[in-house]
């Protein structure tokens, strides 16, 4: 496994398959996007507001299916140190969070014309905005290092404990009562959705899942190609421009200080 | 030996690491056991009868099902009373204010407010509880037709009861 993590071999293996999974996503999309605005029912009591559903499921589902991923990748590089581990973690969080905000902006406008209210402190909307401050969280703490090693190593704990909150999302309407609904698709005898609409969700759920990749791939690809070149400033490759540099930063010190010292 | 030592600082971080989420895990369940009380959004007609009389002063939510033709608007014209339950136990309710769209006969509400001295519960917001059942209105026409609607309707009363 170990062997398949490396940066050069992410690199080999994602460049092919980036543009496919691109187009992918695009085409799942576009069609879960005429699917859901079009080419489906109406709800027989929301009417057209089911259509936010198309939106706030697949969001709900990637929050909590990119903080699952960086919890992992948390682990593997709290255990194996494995650096690749820790920069998909670090992708993840801005995505996940993106997610899960989306997740939380949708239903509030769902909520206000069908519940009347943009929002209530029942456990589902509760812990989902935990989860939304969870992935908020992770991002300040790994950044708040001057060694990034060390940023790793706390949000990597973060997204570990912050895991027990996943459950609790997911089973809060089940474990409680809530204002908002117990789960329509993955339940104990089979979905609460008629067919017709399940078409537009779970187009919309595969496309969420691919673009998610896209962009992880991506971000993956340019926090190594940043470390990649940091390696070659250290290493003197760019020797010929840092001396141009430290000249300038000379000379200007240089007039600086003479004209502090008169 | 050197690399069976590093397996085993490893084994012993995956440990530790299994420990500490166990041991979160464990003090989360038992929080949230411990405040259920108020983890709860609403409580049932029959939670309202056991906790009963319930102080005035206290702020409480009830959800439940509107029950068929309970809903009218009292003499002055503002007040709307109606009568929610979870087909084991009913609280009647009175509320002046808009209601949500989605407020209807049968349909699932959560009603926020205070119990009076005669046992009815006054509102001071009445918000609408969504069911999990998304379909198209010709679904649900045949759904009434077949008789599979009584089935959908107190699954939904027996949610409102847990």
């Amino acid at each position: 496994m170990h062997r398949f993590a490396k940066p050069s071999v992410f690199l080999k293996f994602t460049d092919p398959v980036l543009p496919w999974l691109a187009g992918v996503t695009a085409l799942l999309i576009a069609t879960g996007l005429y699917f859901a605005l079009f080419a489906s029912p109406i709800d027989y009591q929301q009417g057209d507001t089911v259509r936010i559903m198309y939106i706030h499921v697949p969001a709900a589902w990637m929050g909590l299916f990119c903080y699952v991923g960086m919890a992992i990748c948390g682990a593997m590089s709290l255990i194996w140190k494995h650096p690749l581990a820790d920069i998909c973690a670090r992708a993840t969080a801005p995505i996940g969070a993106t997610f899960t905000a989306l997740c939380l902006i949708t239903g509030s406008l769902w909520g206000e014309p069908m519940w009347g209210t943009w929002w209530v402190w029942d456990a589902r909307l509760t812990s989902m905005l935990i989860l939304l401050f969870l992935y908020l969280g992770y991002i300040a703490l790994v950044n708040a290092f001057d060694d990034p090693e060390r940023g790793s190593k706390a949000g990597s704990a973060l997204a570990l404990i912050g895991a027990v909150n996943v459950p609790i999302v997911k089973f809060s309407v089940d474990w409680w009562n809530t204002l908002h609904q117990p789960a329509s698709i993955v339940r104990m005898d089979g979905p609460s959705v008629d067919p017709s609409m399940q078409v537009p969700l779970a187009l919309m759920i595969l496309g969420f899942t691919c673009y998610y990749f896209v962009v992880l791939i991506l971000r993956v690809r340019l926090e190594l190609n940043e470390r990649r070149i940091r390696a070659l400033q250290l290493s003197g490759m760019f020797d010929q421009r840092s001396d141009q540099d430290s000249n300038n930063e000379q000379n200007y010190d240089a007039g600086h200080n003479a004209e502090a010292k008169p | 030996m050197s690399l069976s030592r590093a397996k085993a600082r490893k084994r012993q971080r995956m440990y530790m690491i299994g420990a500490v989420l166990l041991a979160v895990a464990g003090a989360a369940a038992l929080l949230l056991t411990a405040f259920e009380d108020s983890v709860v959004f609403f409580f049932s007609p029959t939670e309202i009868v056991e906790k009963s009389p319930i102080d005035p002063d206290q702020r409480l939510r009830i959800g439940g099902l509107v029950v068929e033709g309970s809903v009218a608007k009292l003499a002055d014209g503002q007040t709307i009373a109606f009568v929610v339950t979870d087909m084991a136990e009913s609280v009647s309710v009175s509320f002046q204010g808009i209601l949500p769209d989605l407020f209807r006969e049968g349909q699932g509400i959560v009603a926020e407010g205070h119990m009076s001295n005669d046992g009815t519960f006054i509102a001071s917001e009445v918000l609408a509880k969504h069911d999990e059942n998304y379909m198209p209105p010709e679904v649900a026409e045949s759904l009434k037709k077949s008789g599979y609607w009584e089935e959908i309707e107190a699954k939904n009363a027996e949610q409102m009861r847990n």
